[in-house]
């Protein structure tokens, strides 16, 4: 009884895109938040490139200090230029809500896909498990599986080291170990962030497997994992923007609770959540290291939702909140 | 009704014992840990370890008496880094902390979630509404833990007006509580603006209306309840977010719940204690679903109790 | 004496595409006792008129425009619905006016027991204390039909059938004796006999109470048995009202024939296709020129395109039948309708 409704998805056609388009168009805050998020990814990736000052570059003569025309945002406790790393947990952040959501997204409407697509005893199994799942408190989990497997002595580690090593040969240096750190928090969220999307997408799917025009593909021999793939996850793809939009802010989200509690991006590595714990440890004497941070990342999560209510509103008019 | 409870509760069991399943698992096989000859662990804690998970044996006759220990005897082990303290130890002396937290919490957020809430599906589309809508989803999207050092700031730093550390009186409450409250308050808000919205569009309102009931009673006696339901649904994960919440908000504040024993615990690699802190999480998670799902049917008399 | 009487009733809506109004310019009176049987195709404005008379349109989105809704007491004084403010309305709903909506699936709150919500109504306008509230609703409940009331009354919706729960709602709607009830569409949604059931219902009330009755059906027979008098509803206009024998036998709107010939009648051959108005209704968006029905009409004069048909009393003297059409042309429209009569001889 806690399932989100899902509703039969509209024929999608050209019309319908643009429709949803001139709706969005007329919701200013989406529209606004849309920039704002990517002036904010611009900035992430290009700052890195242009500034002089690298993230982990310390310097404990200068200390912390306030904004200024050399460091615009101010320096950490050990001199470190804020925006550098501010900007390099805008690249975690981003990476987090690219990798993870776009694994949840392959993982999520597959299951639903399939389940919905093949319909009775594969789909009762299928839809059984993600139940299940649901009532497991799921980042408790993610922490649990932290704690026991982010270490050197894993399968996983010699996984990351073999990927890694094939564009950095000395990946098994110690000095990547942050580096694996991350890249498991983006898998485990990843992989724990798909329930919502299987349910949404088996739904849509349920409504449109009847369709005159999946028999149409049905009849012109197109497969099984054809006409999930090819024509009933595309159409149902207003639903399927609509949600991931809404998972991005959440995986990132936990990636900055992680760090915040010291358990995800380690340091020399930067992110949004550890720059706030850092921030908060001194936030009577340097409140500018809480506030940048904490600015930034309410900020991006914000906007995210304010972009993910109007494309609910504009994708989906039959929920929108005004009648 | 009873048979639906029971049956409610009883379908946790296996849902909870694959947990715990894990959990065993995860702690016995996990590399890396105490288990291993390279970590130097206190004798003391050694031989505790050897007790409790009798390491010489199979880990399947391991696993048999470990679950047997903790089913028949509620015994979670001992924890490495307190080597006279036991998990249950630490737990009962922690989880009352952290559940008053999150009960006040909780209580706080529906009581100032669900009348914004009401009062925006009121007075919809007009700009209380708007501003009441914006200030929720801003209030559902700034972190627990942005908020609270910034609140710390204003009130604790600045005006001096809250302690803001520890949780000894209820003037050392009002800070986390508010911290850890705002943004399930914002999610019960938006829930019940629409859960309003939905309900007073329907049949059985107009009828209300049609008696002659005053707006008022109409509201309270006849839309509120269906308007609540998508609310009380979202009891379960809300209480979830609280617990998980409470972890930032232990450690920023320095309160002696479960949430600041757990992070230790995970920086400690103090493998038996996180894996007794989790049981404890997902008893209260699963259980606070459960009661919800009874809740609901309890306030609908159409969900169906056979099943 | 009428006991309610609309004059010149405007009700508007605002839409994406304009003010649609879906009552224009309705003016009815009902007499104490009498049923006024309402009739129109579906959207034509029968369910937002019976609205509009207690003031339970979807606001903000509709409003009343115009005219007034005057309901008469019998001591002779007089309250217009239309500007009441809401502590009148409060006193005037469920209690001397009552309504009996359509869908009887949705229209009980599916959370509270039937005892509830039935005794609420007494609890507000008679005062009563719970018991002796549950008491009356359970005697009602026991007068509308329904087995084993007092067990009913700890019943949920649900747990009863649609025709149980409409009897419940008129039930509801009678707890109060009110001087007019308003039954929109009351039996649609139930199947024959329990129609036939609900029929007597409210006519054995108006009986015993001497109640007033709207009653507002797409379903000419169901008029033709219980009405007094009926008054035809085309694009949110009344276009013909009069005794339902001369409505049925004598009438002067080709839409009125158009729905007389649409009727199933019991002579009609099975399998026989009824002949349904051609064309489909208008929406009343922006101002109205020339008669609404005369792209539908086989007797359209040139004058209908220019002026708006007024309403002129016609059939016998003192019947009070009144039409709203230019054409004279009677008997070349009811030649279309053969066996009116015989239909209505078989009709109980
Ligand atoms: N909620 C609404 N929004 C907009 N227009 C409406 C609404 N309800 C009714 N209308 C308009 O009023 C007209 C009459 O509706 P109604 O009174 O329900 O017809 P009926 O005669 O079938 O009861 C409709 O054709 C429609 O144009
Ligand atoms: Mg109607």
């Amino acid at each position: 009884m806690n399932e989100p409704t899902t509703k039969p998805a509209p024929a999608v056609g050209a019309s319908q895109w643009s429709d949803a388009w001139r709706r969005l168009r007329k919701n200013r805050a989406a529209l606004v938040s849309a920039a704002v998020l990517v002036a904010l990814a611009v900035v992430s990736v290009v700052q890195p490139m242009l500034s002089a000052l690298p993230y982990d570059r310390a310097d404990l003569a200068l200390g912390p200090t306030p904004p200024s025309a050399a460091h615009w945002l101010g320096t950490d406790l050990y001199g470190r230029d804020l925006l550098s790393r501010l900007c390099f947990g805008g690249r975690v952040s981003l990476a987090v809500g690219l990798v993870s959501t776009g694994l949840s997204f392959v993982i999520g409407t597959s299951w639903g896909g399939i389940a919905g697509y093949f319909g009775g005893r594969v789909d009762q199994l299928m839809m059984r498990v993600v139940d299940v799942l649901y009532t497991f408190p799921l980042i408790i989990f993610v922490i649990l599986v932290l704690a026991f497997f982010a270490h050197q002595d894993t399968v996983f580690y010699e996984a990351f080291v073999a990927v890694y090593g094939l564009v950095n040969e000395r990946a098994r240096d110690p000095g990547y170990l942050p580096l694996y750190r991350l890249f498991f928090v983006f898998f485990a969220l990843g992989s724990v962030s798909w329930l919502t999307m299987a349910r949404i997408v088996r739904g849509q799917v349920i409504s449109l497997r009847e369709q005159p025009f999946i028999e149409a593909a049905r009849s012109i021999g197109v497969g099984h994992l054809g006409i999930v793939f090819g024509h009933l996850v595309p159409n149902a793809l207003g639903p399927i923007i609509v949600y991931t939009a809404l998972t991005i802010p959440e995986v990132m989200l936990v990636e900055a609770f992680l760090s915040f509690l010291g358990l995800g991006t380690e340091e020399p590595l930067s992110s949004w959540g550890l720059l706030v714990a850092g921030g908060a440890e001194t936030l009577d004497i340097y409140p500018w290291l809480i506030a940048f941070p904490g600015l930034v990342l309410s900020l991006t999560l914000v906007s995210f939702n304010f972009l993910g209510d109007g494309l609910r509103d504009a994708l989906d008019p039959r929920v929108r909140r005004d009648s | 009704m009873i048979r639906f409870v029971l049956r409610r509760l009883l379908s946790l069991v296996p849902t909870l014992l694959l947990a715990v399943t894990l959990v065993f698992f995860l702690v016995r096989l996990a590399p890396g840990g105490p288990f291993d000859q390279e970590r130097s662990v206190p004798p003391e804690v050694l031989a505790a370890l050897e007790a409790k998970y009798r390491l010489s044996d199979p880990v399947w006759v391991q696993y048999k008496d470990w679950l047997a220990d903790l089913l028949l005897r509620g015994s979670l082990g001992p924890t490495f880094k307190y080597p006279n303290r036991t998990v249950n130890e630490i737990i009962a002396l922690s989880l009352p902390v952290s559940i008053q937290l999150g009960l006040w919490a909780m209580l706080f957020a529906l009581a100032l979630g669900v009348p914004l809430g009401v009062v925006g599906a009121m007075r919809q589309n007009r700009w209380p509404d708007a501003l009441a809508t914006a200030i929720a989803l801003v209030g559902l999207s700034v972190p627990r833990f942005v908020l609270a050092p910034l609140l710390i700031m204003l009130f604790g730093l600045t005006l001096y007006w809250l302690p803001v550390a520890r949780f000894d009186s209820w003037r050392h409450m009002v800070l986390p509580v508010f911290c850890a409250a705002l943004p399930m308050a914002a999610h019960v808000a938006r829930l019940t603006r629409a859960g309003m919205l939905e309900v007073v569009r329907s049949d059985f309102v107009r009828t209300a209306r049609a008696k002659g009931l005053s707006e008022r009673s109409v509201v309270l006696r006849h839309a509120l309840r269906g308007g609540l339901l998508p609310v009380v649904s979202y009891l379960g994960p809300g209480f979830s977010g609280l617990l998980v919440g409470s972890l930032v908000i232990e450690k920023i504040f320095d309160i002696p719940g479960m949430g600041r024993y757990f992070v230790e615990a995970f920086q400690n690699r103090d493998y038996n204690l996180i894996a007794g802190l989790s049981i404890v999480y997902g008893v209260l998670l699963m259980g606070s679903n459960a009661l919800v799902d009874i809740a609901y049917a309890w306030l609908d008399p159409r969900v169906e109790l056979g099943r | 004496m009428s006991v309610l009487e609309i004059r010149e009733l405007v009700t508007e809506f605002r839409t994406d595409d304009g003010v649609v109004r879906a009552v224009d310019g309705v003016s009815l009176s009902i007499a104490r006792g009498e049923v006024l049987g309402l009739v129109g195709e579906s959207g034509s404005g029968k369910s937002v008129t019976s609205l509009s008379i207690l003031r339970l349109l979807p606001e903000p989105a509709a409003r009343i425009a115009g005219g007034s809704i005057l309901l008469r007491s019998k001591s002779g004084g007089e309250l217009d619905l239309a500007r009441a403010t809401k502590a009148e309305l409060a006193r005037v709903r469920g209690d001397r006016v009552a309504m009996v909506f359509q869908d009887p699936m949705t229209s009980l709150n599916p959370y509270l027991r039937i005892g509830t919500q039935l005794a609420e109504v007494l609890e507000l306008h008679r005062g009563m204390a719970r018991p002796e509230a549950w008491e009356r609703s359970r005697a009602m409940l026991e007068a509308v039909g329904i087995p084993d009331p007092g067990r009913r009354l700890n019943d949920h919706p649900h747990q009863l059938s649609g025709g149980m729960r409409q009897r419940v709602m008129i039930a509801m709607a009678l707890l109060c004796e009110p001087e007019l009830l308003l039954a929109d569409e009351p039996t649609t949604a139930l199947d024959v006999t329990i129609q036939a059931q609900i029929l007597e219902l409210v006519d054995a009330q108006r009986q015993r109470t001497g109640a007033a009755v709207l009653l507002v059906t797409h379903d000419l027979g169901v008029v033709a048995r219980v009405a007094d008098r009926v008054a035809v509803m085309y694009a949110g206009r009344i276009v013909e009202e009069g005794p339902t024998e001369a409505i049925f036998a004598e009438p002067f709107h080709p839409y009125t024939v158009g729905l007389a010939r649409s009727v199933p009648r019991l002579d009609t051959p099975r399998g026989r296709r009824l002949e349904p108005i051609r064309g489909m209704p208008p929406r009343n968006l922006g101002p109205r020129r020339g008669c609404s029905f005369r792209a539908r009409c086989d007797f359209a004069l040139e004058v209908c395109a220019e002026l708006d048909p007024e309403r002129r009393a016609v059939g016998a003297e003192g019947s009070r039948h009144l039409v709203r059409c230019h054409s004279d042309d009677v008997a070349k429209m009811r030649a279309t309708l053969p066996g009116v009569a015989r239909r209505l001889e078989v009709l109980p």
